[in-house]
Parts: structure tokens; sequence; C-alpha cells
């Protein structure tokens, strides 16, 4: 019973934290999200390449056979579902993304707390903030090339780009992530998670040029959909994989900075409520 | 009155703690002057002393609210000291606190445990939060769930178990760095009589080891059982400190009789009692009698013509340390 009786000699001794890098850190809270993933990976991936299955069948092809036959103008030539395959990649992966930075994060806040166990050993909160993001963007990556593998598979994506449209679709995801995660550490119930979704992501979800340009909303409404994050990486996921990127690059550029100033601030915001939680215990 | 013996054995006793206790910072491993939280306007832990040494169970005994477990999170770096000076193993908190939290083994008041987890894995990568290589996490867990008698749940998930055996496991997880110093709040709060016999034969087995051992507890047996030495903390201060059998002689006698009436005679024999112990307290309940010689109260009272339905002579204990220097129970 060496470990109990602090003989030291010939054992491992816990590395002194001042020499340890904040990867260092962050990947033992990586370490510790994907452990807990291995339990419901089976069941998750399954989802992962049914869903979208599903959603292009029952929308691209149902739905899309309707649209495509009474009248083209609109998608200026498209199919309807070429046109609907990058909104719902986006738009999936951002669903996604919202989801795990609320029940998880709460839960290892306030239910099992595994969040304050981290927190009583070297790790700091901006490690634990870090690990969850990098977990989290792991985890859309996931979602975001199954459903990339779908679309193919369906012969949905006009450009071989769409391999660049998977880490558009993830940037997306934190766009959405990161701001809910600083809010959810705010929070003791999930309560108001409720209300997130009603009010915040599903609006979006359906506004956001996802199923239909956003040229079809009253004029007054199209300024709101250019606030929308999720327009922004629907936009730029439609561009790589319809490959018309090239016609407007920096267009594609300002998408792709919008959503990463988004998941930056909501980065720094979590740190700080993050660590205010767990120091409030 | 204690016989000479007892008290020259006391007087040596508290001699040989006094010496320890006089040490300066360098040697304690944890020293607070005038430490103190406050929350706002509230004030959860009002400047308090302190001084912990190498291998001592130390103690703080008070109720709900008394401010223990604030100074516990000051201590574990979890939470910013308000005022006065605090040093952890010889580091500043403020500064060091991810050092000094890397040679701490931390039991939390609530299990902390991840349900999601087998009982096995809880501990690896408890292991891994300290940068310890996997193979030595997996080592030390086998090790621990042996010492904390769970080995043959390692592959069970943490749900189903008992809250007995999720605090052993909370144990065994705060042991994964091997720790200079253990923090203990409220281990067996919850428990069952017999889920807390068998923590307390485990951290006694700690204590025998010389492991350094910080406890808060509303548990006066608890204290009895584990501390050499602890504080009685109340209302955000300390209002006593010594060995559980210093607190005992220094604020109560060597016994009590518990006399325990039928319902509305007790408010009926005021005055009755006068001169029959060194000191009564009335509760509820029952009336407490304290005196060197418990028999001799009965058998007095007796005499008078009190006749209780229940009578009582045990010991005093902390509790009755605690109702002597707050006018209240622990547990209320």
């Amino acid at each position: 019973m060496a470990a109990l009786a602090g003989v030291r000699d010939g054992r491992t001794a816990t590395p002194d934290p001042r020499s340890v890098s904040t990867w260092s850190t962050t990947r033992r809270v990586i370490e510790h999200r994907a452990l807990q993933y291995r339990r419901t990976f089976r069941a998750s991936i399954f989802g992962s390449f049914g869903i979208p299955a599903l959603f292009l069948t029952a929308m691209g092809f149902g739905l899309g056979g309707y649209v495509d036959k009474s009248a083209d103008a609109a998608l200026h030539g498209l199919t309807y579902l070429q046109f609907l395959a990058p909104g719902l990649l986006a738009a999936t992966v951002m669903q996604t993304g919202s989801f795990e930075a609320t029940f998880p994060i709460l839960g290892g806040l306030q239910w099992n707390k595994i969040f304050h166990a981290m927190f009583a050993t070297p790790i700091r909160p901006a490690d634990i903030v870090y690990g969850n993001v990098a977990w989290i963007a792991l985890r859309l990556s996931l979602v975001g090339a199954v459903f990339a593998l779908v679309i193919v598979a369906f012969g949905a994506s006009k450009s071989a780009l769409v391999v660049l449209a998977v880490p558009s679709a993830v940037l997306t995801g934190l766009a959405f992530a990161t701001p809910i995660m600083a809010f959810t550490a705010t929070q003791r119930t999930p309560d108001r998670f409720a209300t997130l979704f009603r009010f915040g992501v599903t609006p979006l979800f359906l506004f956001s040029g996802t199923f239909f340009p956003i040229e079809s909303l009253p004029s007054f409404l199209q300024p709101v959909a250019w606030l929308s994050p999720l327009w922004h990486g629907v936009e730029l996921c439609r561009e790589l994989m319809l490959g018309t990127v090239g016609e407007m690059p920096l267009l594609a550029l300002v998408h792709a900075l919008v959503l990463v100033t988004i998941a930056a601030i909501g980065v720094a915001v979590a740190l700080r409520t993050v660590e205010a939680r767990l120091v409030k215990g | 009155m204690p016989t000479d013996v007892e008290e020259s054995v006391e007087e040596v006793a508290s001699a040989a703690r006094g010496s320890t206790n006089d040490r300066t910072a360098g040697d304690s491993l944890i020293h607070a002057r005038g430490l103190t939280k406050r929350f706002g306007e509230f004030t959860a832990v009002d400047a308090v002393d302190f001084d912990v040494q190498p291998g001592e169970a130390f103690g703080f005994l008070g109720p709900n609210g008394a401010g223990k477990t604030s100074t516990m999170r000051m201590i574990g770096c979890t939470s910013p000291i308000s005022d006065g000076t605090l040093s952890v193993l010889g580091m500043d908190p403020r500064r060091d606190g991810t050092r000094i939290r890397a040679r701490l083994g931390v039991v939390p008041q609530a299990d902390t445990l991840d349900n999601e987890l087998t009982v096995r894995e809880n501990l690896i990568i408890y292991g891994r939060y300290f940068g310890l290589p996997r193979e030595e996490c997996e080592r030390r867990a086998d090790e621990l769930l042996d010492f904390v008698q769970l080995t043959d749940r390692g592959k069970d998930l943490v749900e189903p178990l008992s809250g007995g055996m999720k605090r052993r496991l909370t144990i065994a997880r705060s042991l994964i760095n091997e720790p200079d110093l253990m923090l203990l709040d409220e281990p067996t709060t919850g428990l069952d009589p017999q889920a807390r016999h068998l923590l307390w034969d485990r951290l006694y087995r700690l204590k025998q080891r010389g492991t350094t051992l910080v406890l808060t507890t509303h548990y006066m047996d608890e204290a009895e059982q584990l501390c050499d030495r602890l504080v009685v903390m109340d209302k955000a201060r300390i209002v006593a400190e010594g060995s559980p059998q210093q607190l005992i002689t220094r604020y109560s006698t060597k016994e009590v009789a518990e006399f325990r009436f039928a319902p509305g005679i007790q408010e009926t024999l005021d005055g009755q009692f006068e001169g029959l112990a060194e000191r009564i307290e009335k509760l509820p309940d029952r009336m407490l009698l304290y005196a060197d010689d418990g028999e001799a109260v009965v058998t007095a009272a007796h005499g008078r013509g009190l006749h209780p339905e229940t009578v009582l002579v045990r010991r005093s204990t902390l509790e009755d340390v605690f109702l002597r220097l707050t006018g209240r129970s622990l547990i209320e």
C-alpha cells in the first residue's frame, strides 16, 4: 500500500503543474469527455448516419420533387436537394453544438459536478473551458463528416470542396456552442434551455436560408437573417458545395470571419462565467 | 473535579501538544491568521486563526452554516480568501493554487463522481487530472480499490452503488495522487451507522499511516473518534480549540445525568434542582445535570423527591462542550 504511506521511492511523482503546458491539462479534460462518449458511441454513430439520410430523403426527394416541378428560377437552376444539403449540414451541426453546450455542461457544473472534481486538482477553469470546446469541436467534426458522406452518397454535392464544408459547419456549430456554454455556466437549472431553443435556436434553424433562400422572406426580415450566425454558416457551406466560392472569395472570407469572431467572443465570456461558477461552488 | 493523577496526565499531554502548537508557519501544513471569507455583505468565515501540523488529524466541529465548508474551500484553493493570511503546504493559495491542489486529496461534501463511468474508470481518469501516466493510474486504482474494499465493484457503473460505497470511492479517488494533505468535508453526513463505521475505520487506518487529515463534521462522535485536535466553530468564528479530551475537561464536567420527565412535568420543577449539580441545562425534552459524579446527583435528586421517568448517567461529550459554548445543540 505504498500509495497510502507516502513512500515515494521508485514511484511516479505527481508532475509539478508549473512545468505542464495548457495543452497538456486541456487534453486531460478531453480525455474524460471521450471516455464518457465511448459508452454512447454506437447509438450515436447510428443516429449520425440515419438522421441525415432520413432528412435528405424526405425533404430532398420528397418535398424536392414538388419544388423542382413547380419552379426552378428561385434556386438558380439547382435541384432542391442540392440547395438543401449544405443548409442541412450547417444547421444540423449547429443544433448538435447548441445541445452539447447546454445539458452536458450544466451536468458537469450542477448534477454530477465533475467539473468541480476537476477543479479540486491541478486542472484550471480555463482548461475545463478549452477542453470542452475542443471536445465539442471533435464531436461536431464527426457529425459533420458523417453528414457530408451521406450527402456525397446522395449525389447532392457539386464540388469536391465539400471537404471544406465540414470544418465550416464545425465553425458554425462552435459559433453557437461557445456563447451558449457561457450562458449555461450562469444557470443552475435547465429551465431556460427550452426558451433558448424555442426562441433562439429553432427560429434561426428555420429562417437562416436553410430550407429556402432568404430572398423569399419579407424584405424587412432579410437584414435580420444576415445577423444570424447560421446564415453565414449555411452560405459558406453552400458556396463550397456548389463550387461557387471562387466567384466571390471575399464574401466567403467574411462569413468565416464572422463565425470565428462569434466563437472567440463566446470562449472569452465562457472563461469568465465558468470560472465564476466554479469559484462560487 | 478530575483526580490529581488525571490532571497531571492531562497537563503533560497538553504540554506536549502545546509545543507543536507553538511552531511557526514554516512547520505547519496549514497556517491561517485572521482568515476571512465574505460573500458580499455576508461574512462566512470571520478572522479565524489555526495551524495544522504534519501527521495530525485536525477537525472543524460546528453546526451547518458555521463556516466550515467555506474554510475548507479556501484551503483547497477553489475559493479565494477575502482577508487575512493563509499558507497551505508552505505556499500561497493566491499565487500557487494549482501547485497546492496537485498535492491535496479532496473529499467534497457532495459526491462529484462521474456516474457515466465505472468505479475503476473514475479513479483512473482522476489520476490523469494530476498528469500521472495511465499505467501508474491503473496500478494505483487497483491498490486503492482494495484499500476501500471495492475491488469486486471495479467494473460496475457508479450509479447503483450505495451512499457509503460512493463515499469510499471518493476517498480512494482523493488518494490517487498520494496527497500530502487530505481535506474531508463532512465525510459521513447522510450515511447509515454501519457505513459510517466502515468509513471511520478506513480513515483511522490512513491516520495510522501518518496521513494528515483535515475534516469538518457536525457529528461530535466523528470528531471524538478521528480528531487529535479540533476547533469548535460557531457563526463564522472559532470559539474553542484543543484535543477532544482537553475541550471536555475545560468546558464540561466528567459526567452528565440526563433526567427525562413526563410531558408537562419539567416546567413545574423550577428551582428544585438548585445546588444538585455544577451546571444545569434545560432542553425542551430533558434536563442535563453536569457533575463529576453523576450517580451522586441521581441519589440526591431522589432524596429531594424528584422521580424522572428515565435517568441516564453518561460521560461528557463534545456535544456538551458545544452546548456550553453556544447554548445550542450541534444538530438542530
